[in-house]
């Protein structure tokens, strides 16, 4: 099944009496969003870990477009395809926003450092940055200073660094948490555009959002997928009511 | 200008009057000082390109000054004697000149740092230096331990090394050539921090999940850094021995690397001109409290102490304020 960009094979993840992750099978498909949704504690950040390679699982496989790249680096992961948002964001907090970016669009690049001429003189990465902050809303703060943004500027600025590597997947931990009404619909609009460009594989709480983008919606409890399916299968399940959504559905 | 250049700029200016004017004054011990300063903040520089850029706290700097220090006397003490270093399978002769002395220090630290750095930089934190100190211990006892070029008690040149159309025994020509090179370095650095590898180096400092996260590797990264890191303070040991005409032991001491990381904090890490300023803060303590007290290391412990404490961004940092982010 090579159609598939991204796959978790039976993957299993204990720390100490904890079974974070219980044989978790899921894939992601082309021009899809995938979300994956559950309480906290869940364990939605440890799979996410482990597809993108911080954590090592136990048991079972992840393949990136068919291949198996369980071993490999999180760098090497990256150079494959793979465009990851952190829940808590991993920035270089006394860079500009524009550094930042230019840091993906370097890494994307790829090949050997320059280490004479400036890095935002080169027009291959500042290019390739400043778009990407175009996109995400923050062309206005490409000169400030990472550590001044508001939390939900860093989760679009986290967003905005894997535009620059034009993964072949995006696994995103929470990418709306922080921005606020106006903000969460105008990343819900944007995520929405960019499934076409590379499938997405979305943890995310805010509700509106999950129904309003989510292809399919995996519900994790306890470390256990419970159930896969399409937005209105989901809500229709009697486990996911019982166990996680509750009323509220 | 902003502040920062503005302080870096009178820096320059003085380690361009000082020795002139010392030179007209007929004050040759002002511009041996002078010198001295200016090679122990090359020395400085180097290490502010590991600790700095790269946030690797290296203990064992002394292994690189010292091996560009026995570069040069090895090197001189062979031309000195006329007997080569080897003779079999190829000819390898001693050198008095500078460039060759240079070149053969820079790549042998370069070398010595890439197989420490290799080591060393798969550990992080206390145990990175930890484990840099010894390895600049285990160079200090070697040259101890090495009768051939002096051991304990060091190796004398008796003349200083030749550069092609300066008098190098003329105080102010060779403080010309040292002035030269710490300028040219100084620019090089000033490149190499706003490049990319300088973004990505930074980058990892603060966070090495963000830079794997883009497909990097903070190692290689860290590594290359403490590569050119060695080089440069090698070089620096290379022209310390000249200035001296002596090398031994107490190059690769501990004390060595303590102090070359006391000039770049001193004067602030990972600003250009920190081990500048620290340099040339140290050997002025060290000559007017060295004439005080004999106990002038403790003074200086204590204006360390207050600098770490209350001003984190060092000399540079308490008169220029806070760094800003490039562009
Ligand atoms: N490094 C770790 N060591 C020990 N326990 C961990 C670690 N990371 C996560 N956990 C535990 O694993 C479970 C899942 O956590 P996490 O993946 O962060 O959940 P979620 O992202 O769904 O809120 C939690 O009980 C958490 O305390
Ligand atoms: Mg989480």
């Amino acid at each position: 099944m090579t159609n598939l960009v991204l796959q978790t094979v039976g993957i299993s993840k204990s720390f100490g009496a904890i079974k974070a992750s219980r044989d978790i099978t899921l894939d992601l498909r082309p021009g899809e969003i995938h979300a994956l949704i559950g309480p906290n504690g869940a364990g939605k950040s440890t799979l996410i870990a482990q597809i993108a390679g911080g954590l090592a699982p136990d048991k079972g496989k992840v393949l990136l477009d068919g291949e198996d790249v369980t071993g490999l680096s999180t760098a090497a992961r990256a150079r494959r395809g793979l465009g990851r948002t952190f829940q808590i964001s991993a920035l270089a907090m006394e860079d500009t926003v524009l550094q930042n970016a230019a840091l993906g669009a370097l890494g994307a690049r790829g090949g050997p450092f320059g280490m004479f001429r400036p890095a935002l003189s080169d027009p291959t990465l500042r290019d390739v940055a400043e778009s990407a902050l175009e996109r995400v809303g923050l062309a206005d703060h490409a000169a400030t200073r990472t550590a001044e943004l508001s939390h939900g500027q860093r989760r679009q600025l986290e967003v905005a660094v894997a535009l620059t590597l034009s993964p072949k997947a995006f696994v995103m931990d929470e990418p709306m948490a922080g921005l606020g009404g106006e903000g969460s619909k105008a990343m819900t609009g944007f995520l929405d555009g960019l499934r076409s460009e590379a499938p997405i594989l979305l943890v995310e709480h805010d509700m509106d959002a999950v129904f309003a983008l989510a292809d399919r919606i995996s519900v994790l409890v306890y470390g256990e997928v419970i159930a896969t399916g399409s937005v209105d299968e989901v809500r229709a399940n009697a486990k996911v009511r019982e166990a996680y959504l509750g009323e509220e559905v | 200008m902003n502040r920062e250049g503005m302080l870096n700029a009178a820096v320059l200016l003085g380690l361009i009057s000082v020795p002139l004017w010392a030179w007209a004054a007929d004050e040759p011990f002002i511009i041996t000082l002078t010198t001295k300063a200016a090679v122990l903040a090359l020395a400085g520089v180097g290490l502010n390109i590991a600790l700095g850029l790269g946030g690797l706290v290296s203990l064992g700097h002394a292994a690189f000054f010292g091996i560009g220090g026995y570069a040069m006397g090895i090197l001189a003490s062979h031309a000195q004697t006329f007997d080569p270093i080897m003779e079999a399978p190829f000819l390898i002769e001693g050198t008095k000149s500078m460039p060759v002395i240079w070149l053969v220090a820079v790549i042998a630290s370069g070398l010595a740092a890439l197989a420490i750095g290799a080591l060393s930089l798969r550990t992080s934190g206390v145990y990175f230096i930890m484990i840099t100190l010894a390895f600049g211990q285990m160079l200090y006892f070697f040259a101890i331990s090495w009768p051939a070029y002096g051991g304990e008690d060091g190796l004398s040149i008796y003349v200083r090394n030749g550069f092609p159309g300066l008098n190098t025994l003329d105080p102010i020509q060779f403080y010309g050539i040292v002035f030269a090179i710490l300028l040219a370095v100084l620019f090089l650095t000033a490149r190499l921090a706003r490049s990319p590898f300088g973004l990505a180096l930074n980058a990892a400092r603060q966070s090495a999940v963000r830079v794997e996260t883009v497909g990097l590797s903070p190692y290689r990264l860290r590594l290359m850094a403490f590569v050119i890191s060695g080089m440069i303070t090698g070089l620096a040991g290379a022209l310390f021995a000249d200035l001296n005409r002596f090398v031994s032991p107490t190059m690769f001491s501990w004390q060595t690397s303590g102090e070359i990381m006391i000039f770049v904090i001193l004067g602030g890490v990972a600003r250009l001109f920190g081990p500048v300023v620290g340099a040339v803060l140290f050997i002025l303590l060290e000559h007017l409290l060295g004439g005080l007290s004999d106990f002038w290391h403790i003074y200086l412990g204590l204006l360390l102490l207050l600098i770490v404490l209350f001003a984190r961004g060092g000399v540079i940092g308490l008169l220029a304020g806070r760094g800003v982010a490039h562009d």
